[in-house]
């Protein structure tokens, strides 16, 4: 269970069951082929219709405000207009907004996984006593939804002079985050006790133990619990909209909806388009570069519920 | 004897002391940020509290209000409404999984195809299909006259604005369902298979008794956690209907929270509401775990 689900492994039923003649075995495999077909075009169909929005944000962020309207609806733009993604940076807070997104998302996540992977190695590895009774008091938090607190702790921001500064956003995360302490204290079952016995043995302290001996053998999961938290982090909106008024103080998510309100009167539909388009670019480059280890990590963690 | 004993117990103590400092900050964390605005939202939703000065005690006005209010309970009817996208959506996830369990050319691009949605902020998605939804020039109008239908105004007709929103978010969870499908259906032991074959069940049948049972703890964990997200569903409203929709019919609990607290600064009110959210959650998530220990499966 703590070890990484095999992908490629156990993919398809046992297809040479009726043993000796080959005659069967070589139609079975024909059908198999043709319904593979068929699949692969009903799979097409509905990929398309995945990605076909994502296909037309970018295709009528390079249309002119005319050509959005065009009847029947042109996917290839004619003229292409590229000046809409030189123009959205001059129309509202954008850059600010990815900074200040950045600001977020880059401090809560760093900290806030160090907080965690540290605590996760002491719940899983160090003798403390009732720190189950603590992990498991925690652990019930997940259940509470953000919605039930996020009043009083609005007013706990603001009594303390943080309302529409950025720390109501960054304060909670760098405490770390209850389920990636349950994931990597999950996973740091399957490094050996021995080692860290040894390590002590030969008079290492504790902080040593977990940087050379703990974080290494666990860079995996940290790492896929990671970037999972910064997608979240980058595409969160409540706790933004709920903390942040100026324009300037806003992060990117804040941003482009402000966006649509505001030049939807307007019917600039490129302008809005774009700058969806740049809010959707990094987690779709995160997700393409660490693809891999986010499915696995969210394959892993649904199947460990 | 006793010095070892001594020398253990004071090793110990060092052990314990590094331990309790490496817990201490999400303790803390948990305890500022979540134990105690729980108490306080507990405190103050029997308290009448307009955000501004302190709240005052006032008994259970708050959950007296909330049962005589009719837009308390479109909101939850809404919310309710809007969870009829889950069946839908486990439904066509299972079969997409079985489909990319196939041994075939193209699965790991279609994959990635289909869990690009479940990545995109929610913001984005929520701004573009609003704009596909355009009753005049938007992109689903659009493909339904290609096919001679004649498409509403989605998002300004109250027939259809909830509906909308259902095939929005079905369009966006579809991935993350299908992968964890995907996953346990990988793990399925291949034996079972075997010996079911050699007994001569067909695939119907083998589907019926050896898939459908194994992906059980799956798809509980999906219904649950889908449960839980759609109780607060919030940003597609926000975005997509600012208003709450045409009467009222796209406002969402949490929707309903927000804007008593944060723009009618009915803060005792919204937090009353608030722990009711809080109470439901609670429920079916212990319903979750008390049916998971029942039914523990493992991968082995």
């Amino acid at each position: 269970m703590t070890t990484v689900l095999p992908v490629t492994a156990r993919r398809r039923l046992p297809r040479r069951v009726s043993g000796g003649s080959d005659a069967p075995v070589g139609t079975r495999s024909r059908s198999y082929r043709a319904m593979n077909v068929i699949v692969t075009i009903i799979l097409s169909i509905g990929g398309i219709v995945m990605i076909a929005p994502l296909l037309w944000t970018f295709s009528t962020s390079l249309k002119t405000k005319e050509a959005v309207f065009a009847l029947p609806p042109q996917w290839i733009p004619d003229p292409v207009q590229w000046e809409t993604y030189i123009r959205v940076w001059t129309a509202g807070p954008l850059a600010s907004g990815i900074w200040n997104s950045i600001i977020v998302s880059v401090s809560v996540t760093v900290v806030g996984t160090v907080t965690s992977a540290v605590a996760a190695f002491a719940f899983a590895k160090m003798r403390l006593p009732f720190k189950n009774v603590v992990f498991l008091a925690m652990l019930s938090a997940i259940m509470i939804p953000f919605p039930t607190i996020m009043i009083p702790q609005f007013k706990m921001f603001a009594d303390a002079g943080m309302v529409d500064t950025l720390w109501p956003l960054i304060l909670p995360g760098l405490f770390g985050n209850i389920v990636m302490i349950f994931f990597l204290r999950q996973f740091l079952d399957s490094v050996p006790d021995s080692i860290i016995e040894a390590a002590k043995l030969d008079g290492a302290g504790y902080l040593r133990i977990f940087f050379t001996l703990i974080f290494p053998a666990i860079r995996p999961a940290i790492a896929a619990q990671f970037i999972l938290w910064f997608m979240a982090m980058w595409n969160d909106y409540l706790a933004p909209i709920i903390y942040l008024n100026s324009p300037e103080k806003q992060t990117l998510q804040l941003v482009i909806a402000s966006f649509n309100a505001t030049y939807a009167s307007q019917t600039d539909y490129p302008l809005i388009m774009a700058a969806s388009f740049i809010a959707l670019v990094p987690v779709l480059v995160v997700f393409v570069v660490f693809q891999r280890q986010i499915i696995e990590s969210v394959a892993l963690s649904g199947s460990k519920a | 004897m006793s010095t070892t004993t001594i020398r253990r117990s004071r090793l110990h103590r060092r052990e314990h002391l590094a331990a309790a400092a490496f817990i201490a900050v999400p303790v803390l964390g948990f305890l500022i940020f979540i134990a105690y605005p729980l108490l306080f939202a507990v405190y103050a939703s029997f308290t009448k509290w307009n955000g501004l000065g302190e709240p005052v005690l006032n008994g259970l006005d708050n959950y007296v209000e909330m049962w005589n209010d009719p837009y308390f309970w479109q909101a939850m009817g809404n919310t309710v409404f809007m969870m009829i996208g889950i069946p839908i959506g486990l439904v066509i996830s299972l079969l997409l999984a079985l489909a990319l369990n196939r041994k075939m050319r193209g699965t790991t691009f279609f994959r990635t195809v289909y869990y690009v949605p479940v990545i995109s902020s929610l913001a984005a998605v929520a701004i573009l299909w609003q704009w596909a939804y355009n009753g005049d020039f938007g992109l689903v109008n659009q493909v339904l006259a290609f096919f001679g239908i004649d498409g509403p105004n989605w998002l300004q007709n109250a027939d259809t604005a909830k509906p909308a929103i259902v095939i929005m978010a079905v369009w966006k969870g579809l991935g993350f369902s299908m992968l964890l499908y995907l996953a346990a259906l990988q793990s399925v032991p291949r034996h079972l298979y075997e010996a079911a074959a050699i007994d001569g069940a067909g695939a119907f049948s083998q589907f019926r008794h050896i898939t459908i049972p194994m992906l059980r703890p799956v798809t509980f964990f999906l219904v649950v956690t889908s449960i839980i997200g759609g109780a607060q569903i919030f940003i597609e409203i926000n975005i997509m209907t600012p208003t709450g929709g045409p009467e009222f019919s796209t406002a969402s609990i949490v929707w309903y929270i927000w804007q008593k607290a944060f723009n009618y600064l009915q803060m005792g009110y919204a937090t009353a509401m608030s722990v009711v959210l809080g109470l439901l959650v609670f429920v079916i998530t212990a319903i979750q775990f008390q049916v998971n220990r029942r039914s523990q499966f493992s991968i082995e």
